[in-house]
């Protein structure tokens, strides 16, 4: 009570206090690994390293910040990502074209947001049920479409593919003498724009204060005179669209479709979203914490692979734990939060 | 009729088995406090719902400033100059005061922060609400954000502004504030309809009743011409004379008897410590304003809440009770002042409801037959006289004040010795409340002890033979004797020399 | 299920399910008389069609779609009971519960591994051992679940995510085998009983249920906790035990389904043991007519619900859709059913029938004048 008097700003709201943990955790995290594995982590070119293996991560994550912000989820994303790389790499491959191949993409990922929108918001069907169904008819559809890995064999699309940002002030000299300036992939950009712009649209944009609304209290929001309906609609479009460009900056960095991409990739995303200090229950959560929500998960797993920890199994392991560890401190942290504005 | 701002002309609203409303006529005039009355049940929330887009209307015309409209959402009653605030908040606690204020109105796409907070901190000086804009709206109290719901309403320079029981969560002072505040809308040619149980308010404020009664009208007086007395006939639909002599004045002097229950400096998470005792047979009642700490100290006595410290000896012997089954195997039954947060559990059975606090009495691992639990609510059915389609109807589907008796139906299951009544009658209609007010006497008769709470002094003083008066969450007084009256009781609550 | 209620249909909660299961058996039967005496295609064996044959163990076993049905849907069904049970107390779905039982799957083999010879106490040892594992398991989820109170999907994604490799860590990675008659006749027909035997566990399973719900009030503390827990606290109710209890029961499940699976194989892999079955298990409980919201439910709604989804699985099959393709037919499949069962479509579909029976009645009421 004090403090508040004192500061002309108001104390943090539940979104930014969960935000600012996750960043202290992720800087606090990667300082660390500096200190004690050193080498890698000194470069920049690590942080872009991670930033273009996740760029469409990150897209997918931000689609189900906005989804769970407004009190739903989407279990879709990564099957739907899956769907479009495979579509969009047999387009290319019969020869197709380099734009149209783009609006594919988003065609795609515009269709299963619209569908799963109309199920949820006007019939009413529960969010998990109608993208549990979307998530097995978009992997059944890549199969059926290729069961067999296929290689983009196109030739501006591997120009789009190899073009890369150079971004020299930040790069290293490696070993044997040579400057390596920092890299960074066109799907990185992709993703920081779409990252940048829902940011926006959550923090400035009636329609993203909206969803704030309708994931704090439905009811209220509906009194409140937002048309919760076109709300909810808008969110699930916006997270099929999501998928879509995601599934193309999927097959930007492998060039390749194979039916097995972004397996998990949901539950990533989710974790992600979590990890960033978004609930579940919605109403809170920003994407400046998914996004580092994302970091964080990733700069685990390299620091897991660097200790010497090569099975796969310590990755899934290690993530399961720093879930837990996140899940329980966003528990406890809230859970004080609320005992104290009790008291 | 010139000045004529709203016009409800024929509506009629049915839902399956039920006609909610039934040829129903509501007019409203500028710069007028309508206050619209009925039991529960008679249809004022439906009407209400209706005016607001929640529901459709099945038949009927609705008119504003002479032209007809159709109200198909509450974006759209907005957009007509209807707003409304009801009982319960209807914000986003996730939101700040400012976002609360804005959200859902207005064109554009941009959400300007700076601006909103700017206006919103001018509405809230001129209403003197006592809060910030910028702060997030969870953390403001519940009167608070009542407020914040009202001047939202304010500035949205409503023409139909509709206060559907505003005042339930409000202390006095605020109510008064709430008051004058309407007024000030009034003169600026407002209509407001005023929606609540509490009597005297509608006689201090209104300029205009307009009662229903089982989704029928009864009629439109002008206050002045329709006494207290006869409105509380018409909403009920029969001369309450009972209502006066309900306690007959035996003035048997209860402390020889024995000490059922009694607590030393007792406290809890939410309660200050206090001491307490209730003899065997008595009725005796918890007053003060809201949030003067009466419902957390029974809550504290219940186990309802963390239970912190102080004695508690129960027929003499001493008693540890922190959680409520401990107080449930102890005797006592509490009857929760929030009756569906908690009290029903809406969507399992009448028969369900009633046999839940008996079942969990019994033990995880002795349930009740179902012919057996079945007998129990038919019998309860029939004594507190639930109206209900079956024993098998889910209890959200019932009236306020049925699902209430369902409540008190589960509690007299278990036999209790001790029985906690927090705010049994509040929000349920006048004929409800008099079964409920003699149902206690009734029990005291029998041996129970009672402790009453209602935010209606009027009734504590008919039941309860002893008051003990709150204030600040520390216990300021007790009442007895002679001095149980109105005024004595008012006077302790507000303080100065008792 | 005795006196089903007189609300919606006649069958209450039950009416989704049962129309999706009478729909698919109807598809099946057109498809088998097209095939029959239309088509006249020689040697088609129907749908429908049971035979007593002789398996390789030469036992006389009973074979056919619909007994691949019942016995390939028994995991599912065991675990959509455990999960009716979590849906209904915590509002919420385990998604751990195929890592869970890769757990138990692994714990079980372990335990047979390390002894020298399989015989029946062995196999009960292991099992109650893969019980106990599970149930651990599962207490951790329903801790995070009822006492810290954190949403049951984001506690157990948790163990989703490493569940897997926990598993593979018990087995030091590998994936052996068992080779037993007596887990043979687990995972397949014990000597001299026609009926595959995981169904006559999921029979066993189910009377348990019956059973705990007979000698225990588990059904109306999980409902009232469910609906209002708030309410359910000020009753007595000790929420908080209900939860972990409804987990530790869902664990229990999840021992028995991870033990059926793994003798099915003979072995244990822990990458595709009940792969993906959380999801089959959650939509098995939403076909059930149960609200994912938690409160009231239908275990036996859940039961038919996993058969409709095996039942619908099979039919594909038949259709000779491939095994990887199948999921897409499935998504359309299960959105028809919801979509039929949507409380919006429903109440469209009854406002219409209304209308129909309205201007019925009025044309007869004509014809009697």
């Amino acid at each position: 009570m004090k403090m508040m008097k004192n500061m002309r700003k108001e104390p943090l709201n539940d979104t930014q206090l969960l935000m600012s943990i996750t960043i202290g955790i992720f800087i606090v995290m990667y300082l660390a690994a500096i200190v004690f594995l050193g080498g890698g982590f000194l470069h920049a070119q690590q942080i872009f390293d991670m930033l273009n293996d996740n760029a469409s991560l990150i897209i997918v994550s931000c689609a189900l910040t906005i989804v769970m912000i407004g009190g739903g989820i989407d279990i879709s994303v990564g099957a739907v990502t899956s769907l479009v790389v495979m579509s969009c790499v047999l387009y290319l491959n019969s020869g197709g074209n380099i734009i149209v191949s783009i609006l594919l993409a988003i065609g795609i990922g515009l269709g299963f947001g619209l569908v799963h929108g109309f199920l949820i918001s006007y019939l009413e069907i529960q969010p998990f049920i109608v993208t549990l169904a979307g998530m097995f008819f978009a992997r059944g559809m890549t199969t059926i479409l290729s069961v067999n890995p296929q290689k983009v064999d196109h030739e501006a699309f591997a120009k789009l593919r190899d073009m890369k940002i150079e971004i020299p002030f930040l790069g290293y000299t490696a070993k044997n003498g040579n400057f390596v300036p920092a890299r960074m992939e066109l799907g990185v950009v992709v993703a920081l724009v779409c990252l940048i712009f829902i940011f926006v649209l959550l923090k400035y944009i009636r329609l993203g204060r909206n969803f704030y609304a309708m994931g704090g209290n439905q009811q209220s929001a509906l009194m409140l005179g937002i048309n919760v309906k076109r709300t909810r609609f808008l969110s699930y479009i916006l997270s099929g669209l999501l998928s879509g460009i995601s599934g193309y900056v999927f097959m930007m960095h492998t060039g390749a479709g194979n039916a097995t991409n972004a397996a998990g990739m949901e539950m990533n995303a989710i974790a992600s979203s979590i990890i960033g200090g978004t609930l579940l229950t919605g109403g809170v959560g920003n994407v400046i914490g998914t996004f580092f929500g994302t970091l964080t998960l990733t700069t685990i797993k390299k620091i897991v692979v660097s200790s010497g920890l090569n099975d796969p199994w310590w990755q899934s392991i290690t993530t399961g734990g720093m879930l837990c560890f996140f899940i329980m401190l966003q528990s406890v942290v809230l859970g004080k939060r609320a005992k104290k504005k009790n008291s | 009729m010139e000045n004529c701002l709203l016009k409800m002309r024929h509506i009629e609203k049915r839902f399956p088995g039920v006609l909610a409303l039934n040829n129903v006529d509501f007019t409203l005039r500028k710069g007028e406090i309508h206050a619209l009355m009925g039991e529960n049940g008679a249809g004022k929330s439906t009407l209400i719902k209706i005016l607001t887009g929640v529901y459709q209307m099945d038949a009927g015309e609705i008119s504003i400033e002479d032209t007809a409209v159709s109200i198909r959402s509450p974006e759209d009653a907005q957009n007509k100059g209807i707003s409304t605030v009801y009982q319960e908040i209807t914000l986003c606690p996730n939101l700040t005061v400012a976002e609360n204020m804005f959200i859902g109105r207005g064109n554009g796409g941009w959400v300007r922060h700076k601006e909103y907070e700017k206006r919103a901190d001018e509405i809230l000086k001129q209403l003197g609400i006592p809060a910030r804009s910028s702060q997030q709206l969870g953390s403001c109290s519940l009167a608070v954000q009542q407020m914040v719901a009202i001047a939202r309403a304010v500035d949205q320079k409503c023409k139909v502004l509709i206060l559907d029981e505003p005042t339930s969560s409000l202390d006095d002072k605020e109510v008064n504030m709430l008051f004058d505040l309407m007024r000030d809308l009034k003169s600026k040619g407002v209509g407001i309809i005023f929606v609540t149980h509490f009597l005297e308010q509608v006689y201090e404020v209104s300029d205009r009743i307009t009662v229903l009664r089982n989704g029928e009208l009864v009629g439109e007086y002008l206050v002045e011409e329709l006494p207290q007395v006869e409105l509380v006939s018409k909403m009920i639909g029969k001369e309450l004379d009972e209502l006066s002599t309900l306690k007959e004045c035996d003035e048997e002097d209860l402390s020889q008897r024995e000490v059922f229950y009694e607590a030393k400096s007792l406290s809890s998470s939410d309660a200050e410590p206090f001491d307490f005792f209730i003899h065997k047979g008595e009725v005796n009642g918890f007053t003060g304003l809201l949030g003067s700490g009466r419902s957390e100290s029974v809550r504290a006595i219940f186990g309802a809440d963390k239970v912190t410290g102080g004695d508690v000896t129960i027929k003499g012997k001493h008693a540890k009770i922190t959680r409520p089954i401990d107080a449930m195997k102890h005797g006592i039954g509490y009857l929760a002042e929030d009756r569906k947060r908690d009290g029903i559990i809406a969507e399992l059975s009448v028969r369900e409801n009633i046999m839940l606090a008996l079942q969990v009495m019994n033990g995880f691992f002795r349930p009740i037959s179902r012919s057996e639990s079945e007998a129990f609510a038919d019998e309860y059915i029939k004594v507190l006289n639930i109206k209900t389609a079956s024993r098998e109807t889910p209890v959200g589907s019932l009236s306020g004040g049925n699902q209430q008796k369902v409540i008190l139906a589960r509690w007299l299951l278990t036999h209790p010795d001790y029985l906690i009544l927090d705010e049994p009658t509040r929000g349920i209609d006048v004929g409800t409340k008099l079964e409920i007010q003699k149902l206690v006497l009734k029990l005291a008769e029998e041996g129970v002890s009672v402790t009453f709470i209602s935010s209606e002094v009027e009734e504590m003083l008919r039941t309860c033979s002893r008051l003990i008066v709150m204030r600040d969450r520390h216990i300021v007084g007790e009442l007895k004797g002679k001095d149980l009256n109105q005024a004595q009781v008012m006077k302790t609550i507000a303080g100065g020399e008792a | 299920m005795k006196k089903n209620k007189r609300s919606f249909g006649g069958l209450g909660q039950l009416t989704i399910p049962v129309i999706a299961l009478a729909l698919l058996i109807l598809f099946n039967l057109v498809r088998d008389l097209i095939f029959i005496y239309y088509l006249k295609v020689p040697n088609y064996v129907s749908f429908f069609s049971i035979e007593l044959t002789k398996n390789n163990m030469e036992n006389m076993v009973l074979a056919g779609n619909l007994i691949s049905i019942i016995n390939g849907a028994s995991e599912l069904a065991i675990l959509a009971m455990g999960m009716t049970l979590v849906t209904a107390a915590c509002g919420g779905q385990d998604i751990s519960v195929g890592a869970a039982a890769a757990i138990a799957g692994s714990v079980f083999v372990k335990v047979l591994k390390s002894s020298s010879s399989i015989t029946g106490v062995t196999v009960a040892i292991a099992f109650v051992c893969a019980c106990i594992v599970a149930m651990l398991f599962s207490s951790f989820n329903g801790t995070l679940v009822a006492i810290f109170k954190i949403q049951p999907m984001i506690a157990t994604l948790i163990l989703y995510t490493c569940g897997r490799s926990i598993a593979y860590w018990i087995n030091g990675g590998a994936t052996p085998t068992v080779d037993s008659p007596l887990i043979t006749a687990i995972g397949g027909f014990i000597p001299g009983i026609p009926v595959p035997t995981p169904v006559l566990i999921v029979i066993a399973v189910a009377l348990l249920f019956k059973l705990i719900f007979k000698f225990t009030s588990l059904e109306l503390f999980t409902q009232s906790v469910g609906i209002n827990g708030s309410a359910a606290r000020l009753n007595g109710i000790n929420s908080t035990f209900i939860k972990l209890l409804s987990f530790i029961i869902l664990g229990v499940c999840v021992a028995f389904s991870g033990s059926i699976g793994v003798s099915r194989l003979g072995l244990i892999n822990h990458e595709t043991l009940l792969i993906d079955i959380e999801m089959d298990t959650i939509l098995a409980v939403a076909i059930g007519g149960n609200s994912l919201g938690g409160g009231k439910f239908k275990i036996g709604g859940s039961i038919i619900g996993a058969y409709v989804i095996q039942m619908l699985t099979i039919t594909l099959y038949a259709m000779k859709v491939s095994s990887t393709d199948v999921k897409a037919y499935k998504a359309i499949v299960i959105i028809l059913l919801v979509v039929i069962g949507s409380p919006v479509v429903k109440a469209k579909f009854e406002k219409l029938m209304s209308n129909i029976r309205r201007s019925g009645q009025s044309i007869s009421m004509k014809g009697a004048q």
